[in-house]
């Protein structure tokens, strides 16, 4: 933890009372001392670090206040009367994002439900429409035979009428992918009050830190803290700012052409 | 072919699945994490393992080593399919001998082209 070599913002972070109560008290102090009253400075003493104490405990105290309330806060938007009730029950945001990591997931399972539907109806028809273009040939070639005509006839009506089914088949599943991306409305609302709450939990915490750091200072504790270091092995997900960081690949180009300066 | 894919989401599981399948792969299993992907893998029969870094339990990169320590395994095509992009663990990973490395976010056009670098380099 750095200590605070601003003398300035110490100032200034403490309140005007407490900073008038310690200048007094020390005054006090020097004065008892200097005219040799010890029982009176000792008493000196123990004030000041009442007051030390007490601006620490008022500190805490309101920083619990304002982190209470950003929880209290945290409430979501929503469409639906059910909702309202689901997220209700929601009150705190590791739920709110394990809602988000579902609504994600079935949205992803509803999309590659339907595209896998609807691959299939592709390809037969890519299928029947090649095996019709090669009879089609055939018959410009007049290579077909009476027979052979007559079935073709009746193949392409076959084809014209399932295709009208087909490509109703392909549109109303594109549309309903269309839909299954409506989370995005839902997750990003979640997302955006998770977000607002981390920004103020970690002001929060930033002034917990230089209270802390203040603590260390009045007591002169000096903290011993070890470096830790990230193993490469361990596991860190996706990289937000890839571009901007030299120790990160930008993509699979990178990837390669590492991997070919390594020998691959 | 028989291809294990290991990645502890199900949706990346079947996005994988599917591309294998257009590429003609069809004889595929799932695993989400490495501790489940290993006793599959020992019981045998699998000929390509695709797996990604990052899962709860054992990592994709223990997986890895995991394979290239077992007499049985050790020659097996290993292909990391992962959104982890540092340039150590890049590094890493070659060293510990992956065959082939694909950050996610991927195109079905790199899959094909990673795994038919590694089928080649086999063959």
């Amino acid at each position: 933890m750095a200590l605070m070599s601003n003398s300035n913002k110490n100032h200034r972070s403490l309140d005007p009372e407490v900073t008038e109560q310690l200048q007094r008290q020390s005054a006090e102090l020097a004065e008892s001392v200097k005219a040799g009253d010890f029982a009176q400075a000792m008493t000196v003493i123990n004030e000041l670090s009442e007051v030390r104490d007490q601006s620490l405990y008022r500190e805490v105290g309101r920083l619990t206040r304002s982190l209470h309330e950003a929880i209290r806060n945290f409430q979501v938007d929503p469409r639906s009367a059910e909702q309202q009730e689901a997220l209700s029950k929601m009150t705190d945001a590791s739920d709110r994002l394990e809602y988000v990591v579902r609504m994600t997931s079935q949205a992803a399972n509803r999309t590659m439900d339907l595209v896998e539907e609807t691959m299939p109806v592709a390809h037969t028809v890519r299928d029947e429409a090649s095996a019709l273009r090669d009879e089609w040939q055939r018959l410009r070639r007049r290579e077909m035979q009476p027979s052979e005509f007559r079935e073709l006839y009746g193949r392409i009506d076959r084809f014209f009428a399932g295709l009208t089914t087909d490509a109703d088949t392909i549109y109303n599943n594109l549309s309903e992918i269309l839909l299954a991306q409506d989370f995005q409305d839902l997750t990003g609302q979640v997302i955006q009050k998770v977000t607002t709450l981390v920004k103020e939990v970690e002001e929060q915490m930033l002034s917990l830190v230089v209270m802390a750091s203040h603590v260390d200072q009045i007591t002169g504790t000096v903290h011993q803290i070890d470096e830790t270091q990230v193993s490469a092995e361990q596991g860190v997900g996706p990289q937000i700012k890839a571009d901007e960081r030299e120790d990160v690949v930008s993509g699979q180009d990178d990837v390669d052409d590492l991997l070919s300066s390594l020998g691959f | 072919m028989k291809i294990l894919i290991v990645d502890d989401f199900s949706t990346m599981r079947r996005i994988i699945k599917n591309l294998l399948r257009d590429l003609g792969f069809s004889n595929t299993d799932e695993a989400d994490d490495g501790n489940t992907a290993l006793p599959m893998l020992k019981s045998g029969k699998y000929d390509f393992l695709v797996t990604d870094w990052n899962m709860p339990g054992m990592s994709g990169f223990d997986l890895l080593k995991a394979v290239r320590a077992d007499e049985n395994l050790k020659t097996l095509p290993v292909l990391m399919v992962t959104a982890e992009a540092k340039r150590d663990q890049i590094v890493a990973a070659a060293q510990a001998g992956v065959n082939g490395y694909v950050v996610k976010p991927f195109t079905a056009a790199v899959l094909k082209e990673k795994i038919e670098k590694i089928f080649e380099r086999i063959q």
